[in-house]
């Protein structure tokens, strides 16, 4: 047995040894012929030229969505705006650097001072937010290549119910904060090793990547813009900044008659149907529902920021060198047989273990922080969404939820006062109408 | 007249509100401007493989999101030996010291050995056949001079914002590099 775990590691520190002394053995030959040494060849990556058309594409594309959707009202330009975007965004570019994953390049930068991002990471991160805030998600509408891929593959859109969309939408928010959080470690990019649509961007991928891309697809045909609306980390900080937006798409160009011809149109459930003030004895329980929930908030907060930090060993087993020292203590200690690549090349280094260990530790109490951070947010997220549910306002019309709402245009058709706007009814019949 | 005038005082106090946050908003996004553009630099970063610290493990020919991948031999010539008996070209122990498939250590075949004078023989890479195994590199690193090392080659690498490979790297070679220097290589820089 001992002879068994000796001989190879003997044979593989002979190999490492020779690793580290591999300076010329043999030393480079005078030729007598004088034969010219070939060059290395070094080709050159993407031209910087490109990166800045890029950034200037979208901040068009950007411009021309907010004309498309808030001044032409046209469905057909921003489906042809659509699959623009698509091509280019998605297959010219192949998809890297998007908004999305911008966020975890942006959350690295601010917490590792060695990481300096591109000026189109930023433009990539910043400009959709910035229309954003005066126009609405027109990012989503017709620009992100993720959204415009799943709004193309909706055929038959089904009914989700309201609490189910509710709930889901709280996975967004677990999805940023992760993100954020590993991100911010520098232990991965969790939303670009999960992105569902690069595969087809790029037209290659691994097979579980091409699956779940799949997966996905056949389930927006159904479920309009499922990443969306249930998982897409930078839709969180759209709908936040859309909520508050300057202008914003709405159904009617002018006023709602109330017909209900547009209560079916939208897809996304982002369409909001007219409600009373709710009587005076709802009132008085509500107000009392309201209390209970502030109250509950701080709680809810506090225990769910102790829950999460008790997960951060795990979340801290996603950086690399808690890995690593993991394993080898495990190695040192006996606890594990043989060696892995990973511990081979560790040890080949030279660097003492203990220096790893302290590394480790370190990371583990930052990670220990984050974890309660990220619970705290989570927390936030879940108790202000209770007390949203449970104030009702009182609105007079159909009305584009503007935090759901992506400016898709879709609903625009189905008003009655559009079709007059575009003079394909005539006044006259309407005003009979109402 | 009442209600009227409670729902317009309640209205402008929605509308109050909502400007204040979109301010808010604004705000929040100019000082996120101001902090990252501080910093940013207008060079784009690029992934590359520091050939010191790989140990030619083999993931790179695997873990790229490409179908070949973008990772590839580079031979640094100033640094080879010229050996008759290559370890990066030949099998251990090979059958003949000629160039028949059972004696290549390539798996494809993409070194190509030329007689050059007696007794060296030059090694070079055929670029488009190579898969980036770095079975080459760990023969040669093993015996020989290690002139022979992977790197990310430019013209193939679709630059993901988390490269594939770097996050499978078990010995984390991988780095962001800046563009206008977007190699890492062994030896005296002798390039084209």
């Amino acid at each position: 047995m001992i002879r068994r775990v000796t001989l190879p590691t003997l044979i593989i520190c002979l190999l490492l040894a020779a690793v580290s002394l591999a300076v010329e053995r043999f030393p480079p030959p005078d030729f007598e012929g004088g034969h010219e040494l070939p060059l290395t060849t070094v080709p050159a990556p993407r031209a910087d030229l490109y990166e800045y058309l890029d950034a200037a594409v979208l901040l068009a594309a950007l411009s021309l969505g907010a004309w498309l959707v808030l001044k032409k009202r046209s469905r057909r330009g921003i489906f042809l705006l659509m699959l623009f975007s698509l091509a280019y965004f998605g297959l010219w570019r192949k998809g890297c650097v998007c908004s999305i994953g911008a966020i975890q390049n942006v959350a690295l930068s601010l917490f590792d001072s060695h990481y300096v991002p591109p000026l189109t990471v930023i433009a990539f991160f910043l400009l959709p937010l910035f229309f954003t805030v005066f126009f609405g998600r027109i990012f989503c509408a017709g620009v992100c290549p993720l959204g415009t891929i799943q709004d193309l593959f909706l055929l038959r859109p089904l009914k989700v119910p309201l609490w189910l969309e509710q709930a889901l939408g709280l996975l967004g928010y677990l999805y940023l904060g992760t993100a954020v959080l590993f991100a911010a470690t520098g232990s991965a990019f969790i939303i670009c090793q999960y992105d569902p649509f690069v595969a087809f961007f790029r037209l290659s991928g691994s097979l579980n990547m091409l699956i779940l891309g799949i997966c996905f697809l056949v389930i927006c045909m159904f479920i309009g813009r499922a990443y969306c609306r249930f998982l897409c980390p930078y839709g969180v900080l759209l709908r936040f900044f859309s909520r508050v937006s300057k202008y914003h798409a709405s159904i009617t160009p002018d006023e709602c008659i109330q017909c209900r011809l547009c209560e079916e149109a939208c897809p996304f459930n982002a369409i909001e149907k007219p409600a009373q003030p709710p009587a005076s004895q709802n009132r008085r329980q509500g107000k009392r529902l309201l209390i209970f929930l502030l109250v509950l908030l701080p709680v809810l907060t506090l225990s769910s920021g102790w829950l999460t930090s008790k997960a951060s060993p795990a979340f801290a087993r996603m950086h690399a060198d808690v890995r690593l020292a993991d394993r080898i203590w495990q190695e040192e200690n006996g606890q594990a047989e043989g060696t892995t690549d990973a511990s081979d090349a560790f040890r080949a280094t030279g660097q003492p273990a203990a220096e790893l260990y302290q590394t480790a530790q370190i990371l583990q109490q930052t990670f220990y922080r984050g974890s309660w951070a990220l619970g705290i947010f989570l927390g936030l997220v879940i108790g202000l969404k209770l007390i949203q549910l449970a104030v009702r306002r009182h609105k007079t019309e159909y009305q584009a939820n503007r935090m759901t709402c992506v400016s898709c245009g879709r609903c625009f058709a189905y008003c009655p006062r559009e079709r007059v706007r575009r003079k394909e009814l005539e006044t006259k019949h309407t005003e009979h109408g109402s | 007249m009442t209600t009227d005038k409670k729902t317009e005082t309640n209205l402008n106090r929605r509308q109050f509100l909502t400007n204040a946050s979109r301010g808010a908003c604004l705000l929040g996004l100019g000082g996120a401007l101001g902090a990252l553009a501080s910093r940013a630099k207008s060079d784009d970063m690029v992934w590359q493989l520091d050939p010191y610290k790989c140990i030619a493990c083999g993931n790179c020919a695997t873990y790229c999101v490409l179908e070949q991948s973008a990772v590839k031999c580079v031979h640094s010539y100033a640094m080879c030996g010229y050996c008759e008996l290559c370890t990066g070209f030949f099998e251990p122990e090979p059958p003949a010291l000629n160039t028949g498939a059972e004696n290549q250590l390539c798996p494809t075949g993409a070194i190509k050995r030329t007689y050059v004078e007696d007794p060296y023989y030059e090694y070079t890479i055929d670029e488009p056949l190579c898969i980036g195994c770095g079975k080459c590199v760990k023969g040669c690193n093993a015996f020989g001079n290690g002139s022979l090392f992977l790197q990310v080659r430019h013209d193939r690498c679709l630059n993901c914002n988390e490269c594939s490979i770097a996050a499978a790297c078990p010995s984390q070679a991988y780095t962001r590099v800046p563009a206008s220097q977007p190699y890492l290589l062994k030896g005296k820089d002798t390039t084209a």
